[in-house]
């Protein structure tokens, strides 16, 4: 399919009508949308998702919601939530969808920024939030809630049942036969579908505002590439407010016709993946790094010829997945033991996490360790990187199937245009390419010109035409040895240890790198466990000699991995610390996908950061912590600092 | 009761239980009212386990008397309580740590169930209506009770906290009229606490279930229960709403020794 095909074939078209040209067609009856609950798949067909859509629709035009109206959605995923984003979408309205776990600062501001006067919440927890926010932001004038658990002896003045709006439509609709039907006809391609509030690593959250034929080209342009059917399952896990969920379950689901899951609880995820086998799947690196983490652990303590045939058969995999990526021919000695380790463990293995059916699994939102992408490559999930920004409508790369490498996200998808700038900024020019923030024209200018999005990533493009990203763009800088430093590769590589939950790494005009780790909770508590280490707290854990002698050991590892490449052997890690608390997004530490605020950490932690580039070896804390619901506790340690040696 | 007419739904009236020498309970009289959630209080030793255990037919006091809904029924057996409609959970958690949650859930459906093993076995027409029905109700309580999660696992592998909760459950299943909760929060942390406060709530006000509950966490009595009786050594010291128990000089001597303050 060429771009003018994939192009013309958009136009015309909005995320409304593919529905209703969906539930018309033969393949009405077919299922459309499933959730787990009560313990069981609850289907419903695409004809009945049309009939859910239109209802509420028809319930929210009751309520005065009209033509450029914005809807604002926040819970997890469920059919109720995506039904009202489409149902918005069906008015002209446009869905603004949140991050559920998202503190009352960040909500206010969006719904302030987005006028959001209605807002469809799941459950108690979160109508909670909006009517506490109802106090300052008196502009929300209705919550509407899909979950009824806790809620009878709420006032309802000012809160609605999901169901409730919808009778209200079924009233509507008898007055007004075909009402909805119509505004549907009355969308434009080039009408705003979505405006996706970004995390933003620094400041406020910025509102992305994307149109339909923005998303429709964009979900078909990857869609033309890969084999998606029909027949496809996906599970909606992710929140909807990333761009990527909004994408899949809304915009390519329309498209390409195929089924999402909705999991009964964030708790199941795993073990409601494994019920569906989902044929196509995208996560984030930080799941992928946490399913070989659980892997790792679960191995540990494994009887030891279990262990062992475990361990044997995934190096015969690994060894065979590297010869093939270095286009090497796979001696049949090595073939024949990995079809042996298919069997007795990689084939189980596989089926035990739920992918043994995934025909297409993608990671995107950060860079992924070399070694993630390895393990599952292994044993036999085709897992490939792309790469894409909310400002882009998520994906314009992907590996094509015969050409997937470790360390590149892989070529252009079709129409898609990128270049390098002499700062060695990623460009990217697409028909995904959003329209500008909204009311936001400073920062548009500064991130669109001539049409070229200036993605803030750094990255190559190597000879075989893929793309490799390097780090932020704003984040490489030179030490004061004249080496490149480039953060979050050397925290990536940190990152990869099962032990290591998080890292910081310095070195911008420094002499040396210094890192600040985080332990991963889960892995070091379950090995200071088995060597009967005792410890109270997270903190305490964080300072144990023992602890700090095991991530020695992970920082020696990455420095070897640092020394092989000759660019980067200044930036070996001298000196190090482990932190007494967890980077936590609701410190502003970390944003919510996971990404470091170094601005913040820098100025936050100066203390630490000045006793790593000083001789001190410990150093004195206090910080405050920030629950969910705003309260703050105060944790005290005295942190060690260690320095590492270098291999000249 | 707005019409000024105070039906109780379970009165014990003047009971005595002695093991031996000792005397567990000294003339307790008690009211536990339709839809009001009932805080049973005392220091330790102070015979509220023992009353609990009247109520739900374990001991017979004597003398004295047990009315349930207004027809007496001092010396019936437990599973005769439990068929008229009152539900327990234990101090000690008291679960077939062998079955998954779902399995004990069901077994708190038990009385319920109509169909003998020959029905149920074969699982055709009543028999596998009533299993579905039953199903129904249970992952009703596993939704309620936000227990997706484990529904599967078996319940010796649960944490404390969770077993407790799974307790409560079983209590739940057998869509009692009157809970009988004792210590339902003993050896949580603070966020479990909150949890299970607010399923006692929820099943109060959404379900209209009516709850007994012993619980030392003062904290927490006083949060949410609607009146308040105190024991000590075995005999009633005080009976009243939480702001009337919090003043009540009584209760201050009882718990905090003569001279305490308040």
């Amino acid at each position: 399919m060429t771009m003018e095909n994939v192009r013309e074939d958009a136009r015309g078209n909005t995320l409304p009508k593919l529905l209703l040209s969906r539930q018309t067609r033969k393949e009405a009856g077919r299922v459309a949308i499933r959730e787990k609950d009560f313990g069981i798949w609850q289907s419903y067909t695409w004809e009945e998702y049309w009939r859910q859509v239109r209802r509420f629709a028809a319930g929210l035009a009751t309520l005065g919601f009209k033509r450029g109206d914005t809807l604002g959605i926040i819970g997890d995923n469920r059919p109720q939530l995506y039904w009202a984003e489409v149902a918005a979408m069906c008015l002209g309205g446009i869905p603004v969808p949140m991050y559920q776990d998202a503190i009352e600062k960040e909500l206010q501001y969006i719904i302030e920024h987005s006028n959001a006067r209605i807002v469809v919440a799941e459950d108690q927890e979160q109508v909670d939030k909006m009517l506490a926010l109802k106090e300052q932001v008196p502009a929300i004038g209705i919550v509407i809630y899909d979950d009824p658990k806790g809620m009878r002896s709420y006032d309802h003045t000012h809160i609605k049942a999901f169901t409730q709006v919808q009778e209200m439509g079924i009233e509507f609709e008898k007055l007004n036969p075909g009402y909805v039907e119509r505004e549907v006809e009355k969308v434009q391609p080039d009408d705003i579908a979505l405006i996706a509030y970004t995390s933003g690593t620094t400041g406020n959250p910025k509102g992305v505002v994307l149109t339909h034929s923005n998303l429709i080209t964009n979900a078909r342009s990857l869609s033309a590439m890969e084999d998606h059917r029909p027949t496809d399952q996906i599970m909606a896990y992710l929140p909807m407010a990333w761009i990527g969920d909004g994408v899949l379950s809304v915009a390519m689901f329309l498209n390409t016709g195929f089924t999402v899951n909705c999991p009964e609880d964030p708790s199941t995820v795993r073990r409601d993946m494994r019920e569906i086998g989902p044929t196509l799947l995208i996560c984030p690196p930080r799941i992928w790094e946490n399913i070989i983490s659980m892997v790792q652990v679960k191995m540990d303590d494994a009887w030891w010829p279990i262990r062992k045939t475990y361990d044997y058969f995934l190096d015969v995999a690994t060894e065979a997945v590297k010869l093939e990526s270095a286009k090497k021919p796979v001696p049949l000695s090595l073939k024949i033991l990995r079809s042996i380790g298919k069997v007795v463990a990689i084939g189980p293995l596989r089926d035990n996490l739920g992918l043994s059916k995934t025909r297409y699994a993608y990671t995107a939102g950060a860079a992924i360790g070399p070694e993630v992408f390895r393990f599952f490559r292994a044993i036999g999930v085709n897992l490939k990187q792309i790469y894409g920004l909310t400002e882009t409508s998520a994906m314009c790369t992907y590996q094509p199937d015969d050409d997937v490498k470790l360390d590149t996200v892989g070529k252009p998808c079709v129409g898609v245009e990128i270049r390098i700038s002499d700062q060695g900024e990623v460009l990217i020019k697409s028909p995904g390419v959003f329209q500008g923030y909204y009311k936001n024209p400073e920062a548009t200018d500064e991130t669109l010109e001539d049409g070229w999005l200036h993605t803030g990533d750094a990255g190559i493009i190597d000879k075989a035409g893929h793309l490799k990203i390097i780090d932020r763009a704003k984040d490489v800088s030179i030490m004061a040895t004249g080496t490149i430093f480039a953060p979050q590769y050397i925290e990536n590589k940190l990152k990869f240890s099962q032990f290591i939950k998080e890292a910081v790494t310095l070195g911008q005009s420094k002499d040396y790198v210094a890192a600040m780790i985080n332990i991963d909770a889960e892995t070091v508590g379950n090995w200071a466990e088995r060597r009967g280490i005792g410890f109270t707290s997270y903190t305490d854990l964080s300072q144990k000699p023992e602890i700090y002698e095991l991530i020695h050991e992970e920082v020696n590892k990455v420095n070897g991995l640092l020394f092989e490449e000759e660019q980067l052997r200044g930036a070996q890690i001298k000196r190090f610390l482990i932190l007494h608390k967890e980077l936590d997004p609701d410190d502003a530490e970390i944003t919510r996908t996971r990404k470091v605020r170094r601005r913040f950490v820098a100025e936050k932690y100066e203390k630490l950061i000045n006793a790593l580039y000083s001789d001190q070896d410990r150093v004195k804390v206090e910080a405050v912590i920030t629950y969910e619901d705003g309260r703050q506790a105060t944790i005290r340690a005295n942190l060690a600092i260690r320095d590492v040696e270098i291999k000249e | 009761m707005p019409d000024g007419i105070q039906r109780s739904m379970l009165k014990v009236s003047d009971a005595y239980v002695s093991f031996g020498a000792l005397h567990a309970l000294i003339g307790v009289s008690l009211e536990i009212r339709p839809g009001e959630i009932l805080a049973i209080i005392g220091p330790n030793g102070a015979g509220k386990t023992t009353l609990i255990n009247v109520i739900s037919g374990v001991y017979h006091p004597s003398p004295g008397q047990v009315f349930f809904e207004g027809e007496e029924r001092t010396f019936m057996s437990p599973h005769h309580v439990a068929a008229l409609g009152i539900a327990r959970t234990f101090q000690n958690v008291a679960l077939f740590k062998g079955m998954t949650t779902l399995d004990n859930l069901l077994v708190g459906r038990h009385l319920l169930m109509r169909s003998g093993l020959f029905a149920s076995g074969c699982y055709w027409r009543w028999g596998q209506k009533e299993e579905i029905i039953n199903r129904e109700a249970v992952e009703d309580i596993i939704d309620f009770l936000e227990i997706e999660a484990i529904r599967k696992t078996p319940a010796g592998m649960l944490p404390y906290g969770m077993q407790k909760r799974v307790e409560l459950g079983r209590a739940l299943a057998a869509k009692p009229k009157l809970l009988l909760l004792d210590e339902p929060m003993a050896g949580m942390n603070l966020e479990e606490k909150e949890d299970i406060a607010r399923f006692i709530l929820d099943a109060n006000e959404e379900w209209g279930v009516t709850i007994a509950l012993i619980e030392h966490d003062m904290g927490v009595v006083m949060d949410i229960s609607d009146r308040i009786v105190v024991l000590d050594y075995g005999r009633k010291i005080a009976d009243g709403t939480p702001n009337e128990i919090r003043d009540n000089p009584e209760v201050i001597k009882a718990y905090l020794g003569a001279h305490g303050k308040k």
